[in-house]
């Protein structure tokens, strides 16, 4: 499939913006750090929890454990795609009993991921909380999921897609509304 | 992602570019071994049939825990309690199974060649465990991510196998996966246990065991089959020990750490001293460990996905 770039929707310094929006209403929302652990789902949500873990300790002046999870082994779409996905390391270094957990990808769309993180999740422990964060809703949900926190509403059409970047493994930050061009 | 081969039959010829797939998907189900529970839905509605035509017992309970991990359904066969001792033929088994629509099969069998067979005659993935003296693929894939996990790479390392390689589909299918790879390799071993024209697979071949500790950086210590033939081919165990041992006399006189492996179950005292096989520098419970997760990698790779 191929996909021709439609338009920016935000650069690097609005990405920036909203995360420092989202760690300011996890904490709001918490009233504070105490307890709380971000967990990004692989690939783009990895450095994005790890960036919001950051600000939340500048604001707060103390750590918060990252942990990254990966979702293939629960996903539920194996049977109807052509490619087997790559199976990646989950590394949540930290016990999640009684932690309030900040889930963050970076784009919510069907919930389908959503739904296999929280399965992950509950195999790892018993969470006292878990929270949904993403930087943009697609919307086109076919699960009951809904965020905590949202970055972005970008509403797409069918033959769109939402792209975020990120400097950890892309060449800028940003998120790009790109559209499927028909081969 | 996917693999080119649609079968694990063996070693030969499965391009270096399917392993590192597999080695990469290994380690990541490892952690999920590591967890509280060790289970995930991977293989959910996949029925694996594991067929043990002949003995194993840590073989069998890796795959058996492999299956349950990946939440597949898996039912076994042994040959000591299926029909097979009512004289049914491998054939009749062969259509029995086809007929019973299952996604995959893991077999162990006597007779070389017949995990390729029954590949032929049945519509469902196919995993040798083990074909006589041919091949053991998934031994060797757990002895080859037990290697890269210790050093990283194979390129250039040096990898000695020793004991009856004559006898040892664990050596053939390591010499075969540890060549595509890259490594390095030896064999070494009585003459009456090395197989005629093994140096045109590209190893060297030694009778002298210190020349082959010298020159590895890590050695893979084959048993003496006692319920094979290996038992008639030497003079006795206790001479055999005296020889190819692997005893710390030997070890203390090449002055550096050998990476010490172990396909199991160690005859201790014949092939290995037990000080050696529990010494730091054994990697024998790390084997089994990432045998567990090597063949759920693998069963992930072969069954799972698009039917």
């Amino acid at each position: 499939m191929q996909f021709k770039e439609k338009s920016k929707m935000a650069d690097a310094k609005d990405l920036n913006r909203t995360l420092n929006r989202l760690a300011h209403e996890i904490l709001e929302k918490n009233k504070g750090s105490e307890n709380l652990a971000v967990i990004g789902i692989r690939t783009r949500g990895e450095f994005l929890a790890k960036r919001i873990a950051d600000k939340i300790r500048e604001i707060e002046k103390k750590d918060i454990p990252v942990g990254v999870l990966d979702v293939v082994m629960y996903r539920d779409d194996f049977r109807v795609k052509h490619k087997l996905p790559a199976v990646e390391v989950t590394d949540i270094p930290f016990d999640i009993d009684e932690k309030i957990l900040i889930l963050v990808d970076d784009v919510v769309y069907t919930g389908r991921t959503v739904r296999a993180a929280l399965d992950a999740l509950i195999d790892f422990g018993r969470a006292s909380k878990i929270q949904l964060a993403c930087l943009v809703d697609r919307g086109h949900r076919e699960m009951p999921i809904k965020a905590d926190y949202v970055g972005k509403n970008f509403p797409t059409a069918d033959d769109e897609e939402i792209r975020v970047k990120v400097t950890e493994i892309d060449d800028e930050d940003a998120i790009l509304l790109v559209q499927r061009i028909e081969e | 992602m996917n693999l080119s081969i649609k079968h694990l039959i063996g070693l030969e010829g499965v391009p270096r570019e399917d392993l590192d797939i597999i080695f990469d998907t290994s380690f990541s189900f490892r952690e999920v071994l590591e967890r509280p529970v060790k289970k995930v839905p991977t293989l959910k509605g996949k029925t694996i049939v594991n067929l043990f035509f002949e003995n194993s017992t840590r073989t069998k309970m890796s795959f058996d825990l492999a299956e349950k991990r990946l939440s597949a359904d898996s039912i076994s066969f042994a040959a000591s309690s299926s029909s097979l001792s009512k004289g049914e033929t491998f054939k009749d088994t062969i259509k029995n199974i086809h007929a019973m629509k299952i996604d995959a099969v893991v077999m162990r069998h006597p007779t070389p060649g017949s995990a390729k067979l029954l590949s032929q005659f049945v519509d469902a993935v196919i995993i040798n465990a083990g074909d006589g003296t041919h091949e053991h693929p998934t031994q060797a894939i757990l002895d080859m991510m037990s290697i890269k996990e210790k050093f990283g790479d194979f390129k250039g390392l040096k990898v000695s196998i020793i004991g009856d390689i004559l006898h040892s589909r664990v050596a053939l299918s390591n010499i075969y996966g540890l060549k595509t790879m890259g490594a390095e390799l030896m064999v070494c071993g009585p003459p009456t246990f090395m197989p005629k024209g093994i140096e045109h697979l590209g190893v060297r071949v030694t009778h002298n065991i210190m020349e082959a500790l010298e020159w590895s950086d890590v050695i893979n210590v084959l048993r003496i089959q006692m319920e094979r033939q290996g038992k008639s081919l030497i003079p006795s165990l206790k001479e055999y020990r005296e020889v190819f041992g692997i005893t710390r006399e030997k070890l203390e006189k090449i002055h550096k750490n050998l990476t010490i492996m172990h396909p199991g179950p160690i005859n201790r005292g014949v092939e290995i001293d037990s000080e050696i096989a529990d010494s730091e520098h054994s990697i024998i419970l790390h084997q089994v460990l990432n045998g567990v997760a090597s063949r759920m990698a693998i069963l992930y790779l072969l069954v799972g996905g698009l039917k």
